[in-house]
C-alpha cells in the first residue's frame, strides 16, 4: 500500500533521514519509534509532503506521490497532530468539516457523517458548537481524530497522537483505538517515542536511529529476535512489560497445564496477552483463573504459579528456536 | 462686547453649518487615508511575513515616515501634489501605515505553526491558508494596528487645514490666530470626540468572539469606504474661480467676514496655510488669497495686491510691545528699541522679506546686513545686566524684527538677550506676553485692535480710517488692560491685502476689491 524507496532528506549538512525503505501493507498499523532527533517525525512528513525529499521515492497504492499536486495528495491522508492543531476560531463542527469543505461536499453528507463519527468517538451533539479552546485534552485529540477520518481517506498519519494527553487519559484512549472499527480497515503510519504506545498499538513497528531504521518487525520479533545490541538496549529497561503485553495467552497454551474446570472462578480469553491474565489475577484476588480458548473451545484453569512457569518456558523456547 | 463673549454652544450653534462641514471633510480624510493605507499596508504586512529578510527595510522604512514632523510632511507633499486633499490625504496615509504593516506582520508571524501545519497537512492552498487560517487568527493584532492609525489619523488631520484640505483644523487654527477660545474649542472638542468615539467602536470589534469577527472584518471596509465619502459632501457646491484664505483670515472682521458684508464678496473659499498660499496662487491652483502687503512672495511670484476702496483692512503699522515691568527693570530698553522706530518702510520690509522667504538666507544675516548698511550694527557687548527676552511669531518678518532688536541690545546696552522666536500666532504670543514669559515682540496695530483687544465693529470702523488713531487707541487700552506699552511704531504698515497674479488681474482689468466682485456677479 505505502512504499517507501531510499528516502532521503538532508537539512544542510545534515542527515535527518538517509536512505531508508519500508512497506506498510493495507490495513497494517506500523509505528516509527525512536528518541527525538532520529528522523521519524520527517520521514512522517514526507509521506504527504509537508517536507519534501531530498532525494528517493513514496509511492501509494503504486502511484509516486511526487507526480500528483501536493493538496490533492493531503486531502486523501488524514494526518493527526501531537497537539491536535485545531482551529482555535473554528467550531468543533466547522473544524471536523475542514476537508468535506475543501472537497466541496454538500452539506447533508457533512452532517451526515459528523454525526456517525461523533457516536463512534463517543463525543456528545453539545459540543459540536463549541470552540476547541473550552474542550478538555482528550477531547481536543478525539475532535483532531474525527478530522482526519471525516473523508474516510484509507492512510492515516500520526504524529504523536497522543503525546500530549496524560497516562490515565492516554491508556483509555488507546483502548478505544484499538477497538475503533473505523482505524482498523486503514493504513496508518504512527510516529511515537512511547514504547508502550509502539508495543500497543503497532502491528509493525520500525526501530529508528540517526535517519536510520536499525531493526523493522512485529513487536514479538523485536523482543526475541532482536537484530543488535542497540535494539536489546532501547528495549531494556521496559522489556518485562512489553514482553507480558506482547505474548498472549495462545502463544502459551500448550506449556499451561490442562486441569478440569473449576467453578466460581473468573475467565479470560486467550486471545488476550499475558499481561491482562496477570492484572485478573490481582484485581478478582482469584488463586485460579479459566482461560477460553476460541479456536479450541478448551477451558484452562490455571494458577499464578503455573502461568509464570508456562511465560519462562515459552521464553526459553523462543531464545533457543 | 457681548458678541465674543458668546458661549461655546453658542458659537457652535452660529457656526452649525460650517461645523458639520468641517467634521464630515476630517471624518472623511481620515477614513480615506486609512482604507488606503489598509489596502497596501495589510498585503505589505503579508508579504514581510512571509519573506523575513524584507521585515527589516521595509518596517524601517514606515518607521522613518512616521518620525517626520506632521507640518514637515504636509510641506514635502506641496511641491508634489501642489495643494488640497491629496498631499494631505498622501500624508496621513503615511502616518497611518506603520501601525498597520506591524501589526499585520506581528499578527500573522504570531498564528500558531502547528494551527498551520494542520491547514496545510488537510490539503488547504497557500491562499486558503491566508483566507481562513491567518488572517482571521491575526485579526485582532490587525485590528488593533487599525485602531492605532485611526486615532493617529484623527490627530494629524486637523493640519490638514493648513493645506487647504479642510477639517476641524480650520476651526482650531483659525481659533489660535484670532485668539478665539470658543472657535479653537469648536474645533478640538469634536476632534478629541472623533477619536474618542473611533477608538471605542474599533475597541469593540477587537473584542468580539471569533463568529462576530468574520462578519465585522467583512462590514469593515464597507465601512471604511462609507465614512471616506463624506469628505466629498461638503465639496459638491463651489465655482470655478478659487480664493484662498489663511485660517486667522476667515474670523476676521477685517477678513472674510468684511468682505462679505461690506463689497458683498462671495467666492468659493478654501482655508490653506500661509506658507503654501502664494505658491499655491502662483501656480494657478488659486486665483485670489489673502496675503499680507509687505510679504516678500508678493515680488518672487509677481503678485498685484487689489486695492481696498472700501478700506475694510484696517493699519497693520508694527511697533514693539513691552511689559512695563520690563521697562522698569532695563531702563535703557525702550531708547534702544525705539532706534529702529520709522526706519523701515513698506517696500524696505518687502525686500528684506523677500530676501529670507524666497533667498532662502538666514533672518539673522538678513538682520545684520541691514544694520550694516544704516550704520546701526554695534558689535556685542557682551554684558550680564539681565537677560532681555524677546519673543516672535512664526512669520519671516518677525524673525527679522527679533534679530534686530538682539543685535540693537547687545550692541547697545549691556544686557544679554534670550529668543523665543516661532511663538504660534497671536494668541500664544500675546499669552506669554501677559504671563511674563517673554518681555517684548514685534505686534501691529490691527491685530492689536481686532484679535486683543476685540474692539467693536463699530469702533473699528471709526478707528480705521486713520492710522494714528487706531495706533493711539491700541496704545492707550493696552496700557489700561494689560500694562504693555506700544513704543514707536517701525514704519511699514503689513495690512492685509487681497492678491491676483499680475497676468490674471490685467486680463481680467480687476484693480480693486469692487472690480473683482463685480467680474464674480458677471461670472
Amino acid at each position: 500500500m505505502i512504499k517507501a524507496d531510499k528516502l532521503s532528506k538532508h537539512f544542510g549538512g545534515i542527515k535527518a533521514v538517509d536512505e531508508i525503505s519500508f512497506e506498510v501493507n493495507e490495513g497494517e498499523t506500523m509505528v516509527l519509534l525512536g528518541t527525538s532527533g532520529c528522523g521519524k517525525t520527517t520521514t512522517l512528513k514526507m509521506i504527504n509532503r509537508l517536507i519534501e525529499p531530498t532525494s528517493g521515492t513514496v509511492f501509494i497504492n503504486g502511484k509516486n506521490i511526487l507526480n500528483q499536486p501536493a493538496e490533492e495528495l493531503r486531502r486523501s491522508i488524514g494526518y493527526v497532530l501531537q497537539n491536535n492543531g485545531l482551529f482555535p476560531h473554528y467550531t468543533v463542527a466547522e473544524n471536523i468539516a475542514i476537508v468535506p469543505q475543501l472537497l466541496k461536499w454538500d452539506k447533508a453528507r457533512i452532517t451526515q457523517r459528523t454525526q456517525e463519527l461523533l457516536e463512534k468517538l463517543h463525543l456528545s451533539q453539545d459540543q459540536l458548537h463549541a470552540y476547541p479552546g473550552e474542550l478538555s485534552g482528550g477531547q481536543q485529540q478525539r475532535i483532531g481524530l474525527a478530522r482526519a477520518l471525516i473523508a474516510d481517506p484509507p492512510v492515516l498519519l500520526m504524529d504523536e497522537p497522543f503525546g500530549a494527553l496524560d497516562n490515565v487519559t492516554r491508556a483509555s484512549i488507546h483502548k478505544e483505538f484499538n477497538a475503533l472499527d473505523e482505524l482498523k480497515k486503514k493504513t496508518i503510519i504512527m510516529v511515537t517515542h512511547d514504547v508502550q504506545e509502539a508495543f500497543e498499538l503497532g502491528d509493525r513497528i520500525c526501530i529508528m536511529d540517526k535517519g536510520r531504521i536499525i531493526q523493522s518487525g512485529s513487536p514479538a520479533e523485536l523482543l526475541f529476535k532482536p537484530a543488535n545490541s542497540f535494539i536489546i538496549d532501547f528495549l531494556k529497561e521496559q522489556r518485562l512489560q512489553l514482553e507480558f503485553k506482547t505474548i498472549k495467552l495462545t502463544d502459551v497454551w500448550d506449556q499451561l497445564p490442562t486441569i478440569e474446570r473449576k467453578s466460581n472462578t473468573s475467565q479470560i480469553s486467550a486471545d488476550e496477552g499475558l499481561w491482562t491474565a496477570l492484572e485478573s489475577f490481582r484485581f478478582a484476588s482469584a488463586e485460579n483463573l479459566n482461560i477460553l480458548n476460541q479456536q479450541s473451545k478448551e477451558i484452562k484453569t490455571v494458577s499464578f504459579d503455573q502461568l509464570m512457569t508456562a511465560f519462562y518456558q515459552y521464553k526459553q523456547h523462543k531464545s533457543h528456536g | 462686547m457681548d458678541e465674543q463673549q458668546q458661549s461655546l454652544l453658542g458659537f457652535m450653534s452660529q457656526q452649525a453649518d460650517k461645523l458639520l462641514s468641517q467634521t464630515l471633510e476630517h471624518i472623511g480624510l481620515t477614513f480615506i487615508s486609512l482604507f488606503i493605507a489598509v489596502i497596501i499596508g495589510v498585503p505589505l504586512g503579508i508579504l514581510i511575513a512571509r519573506k523575513r529578510k524584507l521585515s527589516g527595510s521595509v518596517l524601517g522604512i514606515a518607521g522613518i515616515l512616521q518620525t517626520i514632523p506632521s507640518i514637515a510632511l504636509l510641506g514635502f507633499m506641496i511641491p508634489l501634489l501642489g495643494i488640497g486633499p491629496k498631499p494631505a490625504i498622501v500624508a496621513l496615509f503615511l502616518y497611518a501605515l506603520l501601525p498597520i504593516i506591524r501589526n499585520t506582520y506581528t499578527g500573522i508571524s504570531g498564528v500558531d505553526v502547528i494551527v498551520k501545519e494542520a491547514a496545510l497537512a488537510m490539503g488547504m492552498s497557500k491562499w486558503q491558508i491566508l483566507k481562513k487560517v491567518e488572517l482571521p487568527l491575526a485579526m485582532p493584532v490587525i485590528l488593533a494596528g487599525i485602531r492605532t492609525a485611526t486615532v493617529i489619523n484623527v490627530g494629524v488631520a486637523t493640519l490638514a487645514s493648513y493645506i487647504a484640505a479642510g477639517g476641524l483644523g480650520e476651526f482650531i487654527f483659525g481659533g489660535i490666530s484670532l485668539n478665539n477660545t470658543n472657535m479653537i474649542l469648536a474645533g478640538a472638542i469634536p476632534a478629541a470626540l472623533l477619536a474618542i468615539i473611533f477608538d471605542f467602536l474599533l475597541s469593540r470589534v477587537q473584542k468580539l468572539n471569533f463568529k462576530k469577527i468574520r462578519t465585522g472584518t467583512s462590514v469593515l471596509p464597507v465601512l471604511m469606504l462609507l465614512l471616506a465619502s463624506f469628505y466629498f459632501i461638503p465639496s459638491a457646491y463651489g465655482g470655478k474661480f478659487t480664493a484662498g484664505f489663511t485660517p486667522e483670515f476667515m474670523g476676521r472682521q477685517d477678513g472674510n467676514l468684511g468682505l462679505r458684508s461690506k463689497y458683498g464678496l462671495k467666492v468659493r473659499t478654501i482655508v490653506i496655510s500661509d506658507a503654501v498660499m502664494y505658491k499655491a496662487a502662483y501656480e494657478k491652483e488659486l486665483d485670489v488669497i489673502s496675503g499680507y502687503s509687505t510679504d516678500g512672495r508678493l515680488k518672487a511670484y509677481d503678485l498685484v495686491t487689489l486695492d481696498d476702496d472700501k478700506h475694510i483692512f484696517p493699519p497693520y503699522y508694527a511697533a514693539p510691545i513691552v511689559n512695563e515691568s520690563a521697562l522698569n527693570q532695563f531702563p535703557e530698553l525702550e531708547h534702544t528699541l525705539n532706534i529702529l522706530a520709522g526706519i523701515i518702510t513698506d517696500s524696505i520690509m518687502r525686500e528684506l522679506n523677500y530676501r529670507t522667504d524666497y533667498l532662502h538666507q538666514s533672518p539673522e544675516q538678513v538682520a545684520k546686513d541691514f544694520l550694516e548698511s544704516k550704520n546701526l550694527y554695534k558689535a556685542p557687548r557682551n554684558g550680564h545686566d539681565g537677560i532681555v527676552r524677546i519673543g516672535s511669531k512664526i512669520f519671516g518678518e518677525q524673525y527679522i524684527l527679533a534679530n534686530m532688536y538682539t543685535m540693537l541690545i547687545k550692541g547697545n546696552t549691556n544686557y544679554d538677550v534670550a529668543t523665543k522666536t516661532g511663538l504660534g500666532g497671536t494668541k500664544i504670543c500675546f499669552d506669554a506676553l501677559t504671563n511674563k514669559q517673554i518681555d517684548l515682540y514685534p505686534e501691529y496695530t490691527g491685530t492689536g485692535l481686532l484679535a486683543i483687544i476685540q474692539a467693536s465693529p463699530k469702533k473699528v470702523s471709526e478707528l480705521t480710517v486713520d492710522k494714528d488713531k487706531t495706533y493711539q487707541y491700541v496704545k492707550t487700552e493696552f496700557e489700561k488692560r494689560y500694562q504693555i506699552k506700544w513704543l514707536t511704531p517701525i514704519g511699514f504698515n503689513n495690512a492685509y491685502a487681497l492678491m491676483m497674479r499680475q497676468k490674471q488681474a490685467t486680463e481680467l482689468r480687476v484693480k480693486t476689491i469692487s472690480d473683482l466682485k463685480k467680474y464674480l456677479d458677471r461670472n
